[in-house]
């Protein structure tokens, strides 16, 4: 594990609001090796955007970070903000969710692409203008030298996702982070950068953390997989131990809740009850009052350990799902 | 989500250019505009006469061919004068406007960049000065620094700085929550880079309808300064001057206030006919409609 990319532990978010503090992240570990995919998988809030943001120093100013983060083996928190941004830059890439908003509208996609080149290389204008043509082809946009000067409202939707890829892979760093970014594609384009990432991952050997609530984007490009609720993980391990093993009953019925293509028109499996609020999480099992099994007063008073059931695949509750007793 | 967008300031000033264009109100402005820009750049050469030719035979002689807009009473040309001055209005305009344009956006950006304490220390500070009457500002910081062209210019230009400051405040507020912000920070791009690269580019729109505003009420107050004698000092011609001068004439020798009157009336008209019209494309309502547009679209 030495030899991790990105590599949080005991990581805590706390976020003070006006309704008091927070606590968006509680104490999660997880790392990613190089040419690695981590997939973070979990509901709107479940903390997997924060605990990424947090890690990478990006938390907004209102949230208090604790614990250790380390980056290309140094400790990034230690680091002063000035050396902590560059390296940030340097080192690591970031693709948003939706690409219509994360591309500057008044400035030249080739001037996007070639700033991260000129900020942290010390790249010339022209040479970076170079050097942003070369990525732009790399993720495949079509006759990119005539396109660098063209503004993101010429491109269409995955276009300009390639686009922000290219920015984002501007410094060939070490790292790249997919904040969700295909939710706000259709399933088609989904299907095209999802591929680029992983093609661009082999070429490149980067290390990902890719962010989804996409279960079949997940099986597709990752290696390990952790799922959070409430702000801690609550199954983690190898993909496909994960998939094919689910221990948590939330992982069973995230996985239950994904609609079958073909299956025809019945209704949607859904998991009854919503997650609880982060001013106030339950002492016990935070997803104690909508699981399925509801073990006993254990559950809903101490809280589970995050447990091995398998290898490297860990599980925090105390009524492991056995493989037999899915479908209920 | 796939629907063509167009990016608010681009698109806009592109509309803007072609709805002045269209606009017979807007067009008659940048014309006068043009013609003040020719005379003033150029007036001392297209004068008929000197400035400070004086004459004792010719004194307030009403206009003739020989002298369209007059003499007055030291027997110089009017037309003559009131080109040169022309000259005085636009330098006025450009630096007190220039001035309060590089304070007025440095101090909003950083306000709304960084808001918090470093936002209500400058925004109070800007607030104390908006609280004063422009004129009488202005006249307490000429008193402070002595009369004069250039610190009328100051004075001008530290009035309409609140101006500039507000304005800019309130784009950047909106600009810096877009993704593209949040982009450019995880790139590792600088705060100062942010804001000169990805802010203050999206804020131009706003910017520019408040300067061509801004530049008539600035020529209106020197006009007004130079009438209280704090501005452009005797011999060299100034509008307000002029009006100041020619106000114990005004029932012998009309043309004497007429004449510069009406320059400073066409000036101030011709800015704020454009001005109005390129508010009325660059409307920051209309850009707030666009901007939804384009994120729900």
């Amino acid at each position: 594990m030495s030899d991790a990319v990105l590599a949080v532990s005991g990581l805590t978010v706390t976020i003070g609001t006006r309704r008091g503090p927070a606590r968006a992240v509680a104490g999660v570990d997880w790392s990613v090796q190089a040419g690695q995919t981590l997939a973070l998988v979990g509901e709107s809030g479940s903390g997997k955007s924060m605990s990424v943001l947090a890690a990478t120093g990006l938390a907004p100013r209102a949230a208090r970070v604790t614990g250790s983060v380390r980056l290309l083996g140094s400790d990034f928190t230690a680091l002063p903000a000035d050396r902590r941004r560059r390296m940030r830059g340097r080192h690591v890439g970031f693709v948003f969710q939706d690409p219509m908003t994360s591309l500057n509208p008044v400035l030249s996609v080739g001037r996007q692409v070639a700033e991260a080149g000129e900020e942290h290389l010390g790249l010339t204008r022209r040479a970076a203008r170079t050097r942003a043509i070369e990525l732009l082809d790399l993720v495949g946009i079509p006759s990119a030298a005539q396109r660098v000067d063209a503004y993101p409202h010429q491109f269409s939707g995955g276009m300009r996702q390639r686009v922000v890829i290219a920015m984002a892979l501007a410094c060939e760093p070490d790292l790249l982070i997919a904040d969700e970014p295909t939710t706000a594609l259709d399933v088609t384009t989904q299907a095209q950068i999802v591929e680029l990432v992983a093609d661009l991952q082999q070429r490149l050997g980067t290390a990902v953390v890719w962010i989804t609530h996409d279960l079949g984007v997940v099986a597709g490009i990752a290696d390990t997989v952790a799922v959070m609720y409430a702000g801690r993980i609550v199954e983690q391990g190898p993909v496909e131990a994960v998939f094919d093993r689910p221990g948590h009953p939330y992982t069973s019925a995230l996985l239950a809740a994904r609609p079958e293509p073909g299956a025809g028109g019945g209704d949607l499996v859904t998991i009854a009850g919503a997650p609880p609020s982060p001013h106030d999480l339950p002492a016990g099992c935070a997803f104690w009052p909508r699981c399925p099994v509801r073990g006993d007063a254990r559950c809903e008073h101490e809280l589970p350990p995050l447990v091995p059931v398998a290898g490297a695949h860990h599980v925090r509750t105390f009524y492991p799902q056995r493989p037999d007793g899915e479908g209920r | 989500m796939s629907a063509p967008t167009v990016s608010p300031s681009e698109g806009q000033l592109r509309r803007a250019a072609s709805a002045l264009r269209h606009d017979p109100l807007a067009l008659t402005g940048a014309a006068v505009l043009v013609l003040l820009v020719v005379v003033g750049v150029a007036g001392p050469w297209l004068a008929p006469s000197g400035i400070n030719d004086v004459d004792v035979d010719r004194m307030l002689q009403a206009p003739s061919w020989a002298h369209p807009f007059g003499t007055d009473e030291l027997g110089r040309d009017v037309l003559s004068r009131v080109m040169v001055a022309a000259r005085v209005s636009l330098q006025v305009g450009a630096v007190s406007v220039g001035i309060a344009l590089l304070a007025g956006v440095t101090l909003g950006l950083f306000a709304g960049y960084y808001r918090g304490w470093v936002d209500n220390l400058l925004m109070r500070c800007m607030d104390v000065l908006f609280a004063f009457p422009v004129l009488l500002l202005a006249v307490a910081i000429v008193a402070v620094l002595g009369p004069g062209l250039l610190t009328a210019m100051i004075a001008i230009g530290v009035v309409y700085t609140p101006i500039f400051a507000r304005v800019t405040r309130a784009g950047v507020l909106s600009v810096r929550e877009q993704v593209f912000v949040r982009a450019a920070v995880s790139i590792g791009a600088s705060d100062l880079r942010i804001m000169r690269r990805h802010v203050l580019p999206n804020i131009a729109a706003p910017l520019i309808v408040q300067t061509s505003l801004s530049l008539a009420f600035a020529i209106l107050s020197e006009a007004a300064l130079s009438f209280l004698g704090l501005g452009v000092q005797p011999p060299a011609p100034a509008w307000g001057r002029m009006l100041y001068d020619g106000r114990g004439f005004v029932t012998d020798a009309w043309w004497l206030g007429v004449f510069p009157g009406a320059a400073i009336f066409c000036t101030v008209l011709a800015f704020n006919l454009v001005g109005d019209a390129l508010r009325d494309v660059l409307d920051p309502r209309q850009l707030t409609v666009n901007e939804a547009r384009r994120s729900t679209g």
